[in-house]
């Protein structure tokens, strides 16, 4: 009793101290009013809100939803299949699999991305081959753009798209499969009415935590992206280091854990829709 | 019930890895006969019904169905349908979208879904329950939409697979008896298989027990229980004692003296036996007789003593050692002259039986 009372409020005060007070701090951050001097002063307002429909950061926004979209786009449609095969492998291959899938983690993330400048540059990995092959004449322009993002974020979060995926193929049952065929479904039938449906909680959940860092992961963009492909956690970096207009910054973060909560509270209906309490009625199959 | 073969395996082979499971395995199942296959587990029963179904490629052989080779067609464009072990009910799906499945894949319209989907709702009692998700329903309801998804396709052969092992006592004997006039309402060929084999006495037509992928014995219930062709199939139906004995000569047609523990016996054989043959004389527990008069050395049949005795409320059982050192098992009804009739244990007794009811095998060298 007396253990479980001190480790449960030694857990109130981490998260306390550690996660609500910083989060309390960026909301109140938001309302005040930037200074050159003190950073944020008196008096309260909702401009900082206002500014972000301003259409420059509008598109800001715009592009970097779009980015990250694309980004789990990519990801699910590869890791979706990826995560099939895994989960059908024997265990000791799939062990090795998901271990290899995670070895990268290893490498701090800031190295890996400037690995990828080095393989997609003018003078990078994929130039070299494709001039020394003869396919093209002059190097490809693909560092510094929209595409050098989406393939930075996609190999960056992968492997949180993977794991997910492969837990909800763990939990189908190899007997529904057979079922759905034994009753005249043919594979894509199977895909669409059994597969597809059973897995859905793991593509959710995949693709909220491909979509949510990668609208965050700014030094991808920095490094990989140029000055037109922006990530919503460069503006949300640049608004706090550079411009120094700290509520404006605080405003943005506020949007996006906005966002990220929409998206978990729908992640949390649509699962509960799925699993157990009742659910898909109404379209049935 | 017509006698042609609907379901015919030829010359089948199947392995997993190094492992055999079946080779050159032959079987015919009659069209609309209610066929168990009862086998311990491992005996390869699953396998032949998976092999039927199209979730395995077989290694070697044909299945033909209603004349037809299906050897190659894939699982869903078999016209046989399964009830799982599992039940493997879609969990995002109702219950009526679960019987709905098939039809749906087959492209029948909308309207003749809703009325075949009722009436196979209506068949296993679920009517009320088409709205539910199995998660919703008690094991037996499971499955019996698991058999209404099944037979809602009109299948020309239905699979069931172990389909009632995972019920309580109770409920499985009344889906036993189910299942049976449901087979009998729809006419449909049945293959069950199970390793119970009071299971499969209770409901089959035919039965064929397996062991270690091969046929032991084919044959009506009642064939398989009186006269088992060989030891394995004696013992794993019901339980059976056995006698081993040597033929001393031919009395007239099937009738035989054979020394059994020291004593000579007339016994009846369906077999052709030489003096000097060894045989195995099978009794059915409740095919024995025991004589506990107490007038001192004159008991009939082979003297023993009660070990063990059970009270089963219909039968009582004994365990009897005999002279010999072999223990056999008597099941004996209750007299209503003699409601109290007991044994104690150590009691001497004589075990007999009436003659004519034992069923005689060559035996087998192990």
């Amino acid at each position: 009793m007396g253990f479980r009372r001190f480790a449960i409020i030694l857990t109130l005060l981490w998260l306390g101290v550690f996660v609500l007070a910083p989060h309390v701090l960026v909301v109140l951050t938001s309302v005040m009013t930037a200074d050159p001097q003190h950073l944020v002063v008196w008096p309260l307002t909702l401009e900082p809100y206002a500014r972000l429909w301003e259409p420059l950061y509008a598109e800001v926004f715009w592009r970097s939803l779009w980015l990250s979209a694309l980004t789990t786009l990519i990801c699910l449609l590869l890791g979706y299949p990826f995560a099939w095969i895994v989960a059908k492998l024997a265990p000791l291959r799939r062990g090795v699999v998901l271990f290899l899938l995670i070895v990268p983690f290893w490498t701090n993330s800031l190295i890996r991305t400037y690995a990828l400048k080095l393989i997609l540059g003018n003078k990078g990995l994929v130039n070299m081959l494709l001039v020394g092959m003869g396919i093209v004449d002059e190097p490809v322009e693909l560092l510094y753009t929209g595409f050098a993002v989406v393939f930075g974020l996609t190999y960056m979060l992968l492997p949180f798209m993977v794991l997910p995926l492969v837990a909800s193929f763990d939990k189908l049952e190899a007997s529904l499969l057979e079922a759905a065929s034994d009753l005249g479904a043919g594979f894509w039938q199977s895909f669409r009415h059994v597969i597809l449906p059973l897995t859905m909680p793991g593509v959710i959940a995949g693709c909220l935590i491909v979509f949510l860092p990668a609208m965050g992961m700014f030094y991808v963009a920095d490094l990989l992206g140029g000055a037109k492909n922006l990530l919503l956690g460069n503006v949300i970096r640049n608004q706090f280091l550079i411009v120094r207009d700290w509520p404006f910054g605080a405003a943005f973060s506020v949007t996006l854990i906005g966002l990220m909560a929409l998206l978990l509270w729908l992640y949390f209906i649509a699962n509960r829709r799925i699993n157990r309490q009742g659910g898909l009625d109404d379209d049935g199959i | 019930m017509s006698e042609s073969p609907i379901l015919v395996l030829e010359n089948v082979s199947k392995h997993f890895a190094s492992q055999e499971i079946l080779n050159g395995f032959d079987l015919s199942v009659q069209d609309g006969e209610f066929f168990t296959i009862l086998g311990p587990s491992g005996c390869g029963k699953t396998t032949i019904l998976r092999l039927v179904a199209g979730f395995e490629p077989l290694n070697g052989g044909r299945i033909w169905l209603h004349g037809e080779d299906i050897t190659s067609l894939p699982a869903e464009r078999r016209p046989v349908n399964t009830v799982f072990q599992s039940y493997a009910l879609f969990p995002h799906m109702t219950v009526f979208d679960n019987v709905a499945f098939g039809l749906r894949m087959a492209r029948v319209d909308a309207q003749d879904i809703a009325v075949r989907v009722a009436e196979a709702l209506g068949m296993v009692q679920l009517s009320e329950y088409a709205t539910r998700k199995p998660h919703q329903l008690s094991g037996g309801q499971k499955q019996r939409v698991a058999i209404a998804r099944a037979v809602v396709n009109r299948p020309k052969v239905l699979l069931l697979d172990e389909s009632l092992s995972a019920l309580d006592h109770k409920l499985r004997q009344q889906m036993q008896l189910e299942l049976k006039q449901l087979q009998r309402k729809l006419d449909i060929t049945f293959i069950y298989v199970t390793h119970d084999q009071e299971e499969a006495l209770s409901m089959s037509d035919r039965i064929l027990v397996l062991d270690k992928g091969r046929a032991q014995q084919v044959g009506t219930p009642r064939e398989i229980y009186e006269s088992p062709r060989n030891l394995f199939v004696a013992q794993f139906i019901g339980e059976i004692n056995v006698f081993e004995g040597e033929i001393v000569a031919e009395l007239g047609e099937f009738q035989y003296q054979a020394r059994i523990h020291e004593t000579l016996r007339p016994i009846r054989s369906d077999h052709r036996f030489a003096p000097g043959d060894r045989v195995y004389v099978m009794l059915r527990p409740e095919d024995l007789r025991i004589d506990c008069q107490n007038d001192d050395g004159k008991r009939k049949g082979f003297p023993g003593v009660v070990l063990e005795r059970n009270y089963t409320g219909k039968t009582l059982n004994s365990l009897i050692r005999l002279e010999n050192g072999q223990t056999v098992l008597a099941h004996e009804f209750f007299d209503e002259d003699d409601p109290d009739f007991d044994y104690r244990i150590n009691q001497k007794v004589g075990v007999d039986w009436v003659q004519g009811w034992e069923h005689v095998i060559p035996a087998e060298d192990v």
